[in-house]
């Protein structure tokens, strides 16, 4: 993004922030399987593949725009 | 949508587990840490004002629908989509997407090619200081205004929905707010909208995708809706508005197509500096023409997260909603619907994930008007009038310290606002008088060579007095609203919207009538400001895909097909 200052681009921190969201989620949405919250349609288990879908895409942003050194 | 703040529903409508905190805790350290990371890179004026001028067409299309996309939008069009329908989208697909692909194509060339910093610095290069002063000051108080409305707004969103202090809240998201933006500039600015951008998608797509489920799909969302509302149509866009009595928004079509979509529109995407600065900030001429025309894409789908929950609220909600002026203790408002619909279908985890996307959207919108707060004041009040010679590293820290100065100034706004909460509605409608004028005299002033500095100042002044004036006629004695807005039966917006439009057609006859007795700039001094003077790029080289101007008619086309879609 930044050629002038080699800043880390923006989309490695969106990267970043979709992993760990994701990884919190789908935790949360794996440890209460058993006894899901009185939300409508939680027997859909919305947590655990949402919470899936951010972790895989934070992962693919992590990797692609992972800062490859001379960050100024 | 601000007047959410004036109810006195106590209730809470949401508890937080610990992941919920975790996560919104996270989002805090990390815009914090990104904003000390990039306080290396602020250095000069154009680092600190404009990112530097490097952006990428997607980073600065993406910051400039995003800065757009604040927390009093989502649940402001939310609540009005549940008790207007879906002509609430008619702001997101006619009142934006014309004038995105316009600013593109047409307009963001002459603010490139100039190289101004802002839109009040275009008007000095155009017409001088008189009419860019009054742009200028303006524009300063109201980014001022509208930043302690957002802090207000946000504190009391957060008191309804989660219980929380509002002095807390106001510390805490103002102090991270000045601390990430006097750091970086408008490189964090932009940093944190992209990341509220991403956080608003994921944060709120599960709502229409779960509600959409619950119902049995567009259909059964309907069948429920006329149901629960017999004889009321809120599922079409155009048809009901042939009449002001035929649609509960109280709108004619020549409302929504001449003054939204031709003059307030056009106004707020193309001189509001706030979502012009983004674009500013791209890399170069291609990018800046692509910017708003990607973000038009992306505007042209928020209605799926903003309109359709507020859509599925009037479906699957077992309560009415009703104005915040009608609210009786443990009733809910319109402008809750949002925050209803994430308790309904999100637990632990993803309602953390909601809240922060609403609190990312609150923080973007105060740190997008404070870093144009900043810019304005530094080069287009400061400099010109007060220290005209300084060197770059001076007006750079004039940059932080006013951040952190309208900050503070932001907080009384807040508390100003807090004792009188109807203040809050007339901020809003004093931002407007503004942007509709200003359109005349920008577009005449890029189009027309020959209008003079003085017919520019005058005529930006007349629409401007023009505009306050019918605003306080029609809201002081009933009988003017049929004079300007063309029956008794209009609503509010649509008097907004013939506000909007008679004080741009103010702006420009008094503008033509004075620039026919006066004195034109001479042609030397309007190149790379005017059509007729100044050599746009030929694009002629780059390859289809890559054209400005064919992602724009595909945007056109687009809006075209939704509209008939959902006439």
């Amino acid at each position: 993004m930044s050629e002038k200052h080699h800043i880390i681009p923006v989309w490695f921190f969106v990267g970043f922030l979709l992993l760990i969201y994701g990884f919190l989620i789908l935790v949360s949405g794996l440890a209460e399987w058993s006894h899901p919250p009185t939300t409508v349609l939680s027997e859909l288990h919305a947590p655990v593949w949402w919470g899936g879908l951010l972790l895989i895409l934070g992962l693919i942003y992590c990797i692609k725009f992972y800062p490859k050194g001379g960050a100024e | 949508m601000i007047a959410m703040m004036a109810t006195g529903v106590p209730t809470t409508l949401v508890h937080l587990s610990a992941v919920d905190l975790v996560i919104i805790a996270f989002y805090f350290l990390l815009v914090l840490a990104i904003g000390f990371y990039l306080k290396r890179f602020a250095n000069t004026g154009e680092d600190f004002f404009l990112a530097g001028r490097e952006m990428t067409a997607w980073v600065a299309g993406l910051a400039f629908v995003s800065a757009n996309l604040g927390s009093l939008e989502l649940l402001g069009w939310a609540g009005s989509a549940y008790q207007y329908g879906i002509l609430a989208a008619h702001w997101y697909w006619i009142g934006a997407i014309p004038a995105m692909v316009f600013l593109g194509i047409v307009m963001m060339p002459f603010y490139y090619i100039s190289k101004t910093h802002s839109v009040p610095g275009y008007l000095q290069l155009r017409y001088g200081s008189a009419a860019s002063g009054l742009s200028a000051v303006t524009f300063a108080i109201m980014t001022i205004l509208m930043s302690g409305v957002n802090m207000y707004a946000m504190a009391v969103v957060m008191k309804v929905v989660l219980g929380w202090n509002i002095t807390f809240s106001i510390i805490v998201s103002s102090v991270t707010v000045g601390i990430y933006v006097a750091a970086g500039g408008l490189f964090s600015a932009i940093f944190n909208e992209v990341l509220q951008f991403f956080l608003i998608w994921f944060g709120a797509l599960l709502i229409p995708i779960l509600g959409l489920i619950e119902t049995g799909g567009w259909r059964g969302m309907v069948a429920r809706i006329q149901q629960n509302f017999p004889g009321q149509d809120f599922t079409h866009m155009w048809g009901p508005t042939n009449s002001f009595s035929n649609n509960p928004m109280g709108i004619h079509w020549t409302a929504i197509v001449f003054g939204l979509g031709a003059v307030q529109s056009m106004g707020y995407w193309t001189t509001d500096f706030l979502v012009v600065q983004r674009v500013l900030s791209a890399k170069d001429i291609r990018s800046a023409k692509m910017a708003p025309i990607i973000g038009s894409f992306f505007k042209m789908a928020v209605p799926l997260i903003v309109i359709l929950p507020g859509l599925l609220g009037l479906a699957v909600l077992p309560m009415h909603l009703v104005p915040a002026s009608q609210a009786q203790p443990g009733q809910f408002t319109y402008n809750e619907v949002l925050p209803l619909m994430l308790a309904r279908y999100c637990g632990p985890g993803l309602l953390g994930l909601g809240i922060t996307a609403l609190v990312a959207g609150f923080m973007a919108g105060m740190a997008g008007n404070v870093s144009a707060f900043a810019t304005v004041w530094t080069y287009d009040i400061y400099r010109p009038f007060i220290r005209k010679t300084a060197p770059d590293s001076h007006y750079v820290s004039m940059g932080r310290w006013c951040t952190m100065i309208g900050l503070f100034v932001s907080i009384g706004t807040a508390y100003l606002a807090m004792n009188f909460a109807s203040i809050m509605d007339y901020v809003q409608a004093l931002f407007g008088f503004f942007i509709a004028p200003l359109f005349g005299t920008v577009l005449l002033g890029m189009l027309w060579k020959r209008v003079s500095a003085t017919a520019g100042f005058l005529g930006l002044l007349a629409g401007t007095v023009s505009s306050v004036t019918m605003f306080t006629l029609m809201k002081t004695d009933a009988k003017w609203i049929s004079v300007f807005a063309l029956s008794p039966q209009a609503k509010g917006l649509a008097q907004d919207m013939y506000q909007a439009l008679w004080s741009c057609v103010t702006c420009v006859v008094v503008t033509v009538l004075v620039t026919l007795f006066t004195q034109p700039k001479p042609d030397a001094e309007l190149k790379g400001l005017v059509y007729s003077l100044t050599e746009v790029a030929h694009e002629g080289h780059t390859s289809l895909l890559h054209r400005p101007l064919v992602w724009g008619i595909v945007a056109l086309v687009l809006l075209a097909v939704l509209q008939i879609i959902f006439w």
